[in-house]
């Protein structure tokens, strides 16, 4: 086996890859836009459950502290659950709708990833 | 002859060198030092995986490719070009979790992302950094963010809260889905693993049934790989996310 015969496979490749290179935008040569695989929506499962209890948690442990610090139990938890409740609602739509985390209503979706709201049933998110 | 269970113990912190520095317990725990080999073995994959810049990459430089352009692409899918500058950061966050998971998963080990409050200090360093980051870029206007686009003043009352509490709750539920998720696959791993060996001690036959245990923790394993490798891309994205928010504000 020469040196040749060696390296022409190589060079193909090498040709092959500019070619997809060129072909994808960006310096990296980013991956196409694949379907969302299962890894990922798996991923996004994870990411959206805990939010809404998370969000129900640190506002009533907020709300028991405001009543702590003022006396004015039980109305701080209660008022905190309602918007702990909202908050978490807030996020999961947000991350459902593909704002990601985002927080004010003039963030844009990423070009990436388009938006995946239903119909109808996103009306009453913030109440 | 009875065998307790103690599922919860794997998580007991242990001083193994006992620090006291004026009244405050710094001592060198399994924790910590399982955090050392993790930096240690990060560190390592990586240097080793970038020592030998082959055309053809060996198995070692295929991994730290691999890891590097999953992070660089990650940080260009979700925060843009501005986030490169906060790629150093993001990466070692990655690798930081990535292999304190899977280390934690060898027998004897310690799993240090099982432990709240080593998930809420990255959490909150990702959120304190964030709004530093966010502050710095946008000054006073960052306050903007909470502010909802084209709400009628009477409702902002109640938005604005809403915006606020869902800004605070970021790090909590950062820390809380890393953190429960570990402990709650390790303890699921003890548990069955606890059923082994009294199984096997029973009478007669049973001893036959000791097998299920076994089949499901090594079903356990796979999930807990899986786990491990998700919950660290999950934490990454995540903080990928609240990055692209401080950057673009609109």
């Amino acid at each position: 086996m020469n040196e040749r015969e060696k390296n022409d496979p190589l060079r193909e490749f090498g040709e092959r890859l500019d070619k997809a290179r060129a072909a994808s935008q960006g310096p990296l040569g980013k991956a196409p836009d694949r379907p969302p695989s299962t890894g990922n929506a798996l991923a996004f499962g994870w990411r959206v459950g805990i939010e809404l209890v998370g969000a129900i948690v640190v506002a009533e442990f907020i709300g028991w502290a405001i009543d702590k610090g003022l006396g004015t139990r039980p109305w701080g938890m209660v008022v905190f659950f309602f918007l702990g409740v909202a908050a978490g609602m807030l996020n999961v739509y947000r991350a459902v709708a593909g704002m990601g985390g985002a927080v004010g209503f003039k963030q844009q979706p990423p070009a990436k990833a388009p938006p995946t709201k239903g119909a109808g049933w996103d009306e009453d998110d913030d109440d | 002859m009875a065998i307790e269970l103690h599922p919860l113990d794997q998580f007991k912190i242990e001083p193994l060198i006992p620090i006291h520095i004026g009244g405050i317990d710094a001592s060198f725990t399994n924790s910590a030092l399982l955090m050392v080999i993790t930096v240690a073995v990060a560190s390592l994959v990586v240097i080793w995986g970038s020592r030998g810049r082959a055309l053809v990459p060996s198995r070692w430089q295929s991994l730290a490719e691999i890891s590097y352009e999953f992070i660089a692409g990650m940080i260009d899918d979700n925060v843009g070009h501005e986030g490169r500058a906060y790629f150093p950061f993001v990466f070692s966050l990655f690798m930081f979790i990535f292999f304190g998971n899977l280390l934690g998963l060898i027998p004897y080990g310690y799993t240090f992302t099982g432990q709240i409050i080593v998930t809420f200090a990255m959490a909150a360093v990702v959120f304190i950094g964030v709004t530093i980051i966010g502050i710095a870029r946008h000054g006073w206007h960052f306050l903007s963010f909470f502010v909802p686009h084209g709400v009628p003043l009477v409702l902002l009352f109640l938005l604005v809260p809403i915006e606020i509490l869902s800004y605070i709750i970021r790090p909590f539920t950062l820390s809380i889905r890393l953190f429960a998720n570990m402990m709650a696959g390790h303890t699921m791993l003890a548990i069955f693993a606890g059923f082994i060996a009294p199984l096997l001690l029973a009478a007669g036959a049973i001893k036959v049934f000791a097998v299920v245990p076994l089949a499901v923790d090594i079903l356990l394993i796979f999930l807990e790989l899986l786990v491990a490798a998700l919950q660290a891309y999950v934490f990454t994205i995540l903080t990928c996310l609240y990055l692209r928010d401080a950057i673009h504000l609109h």
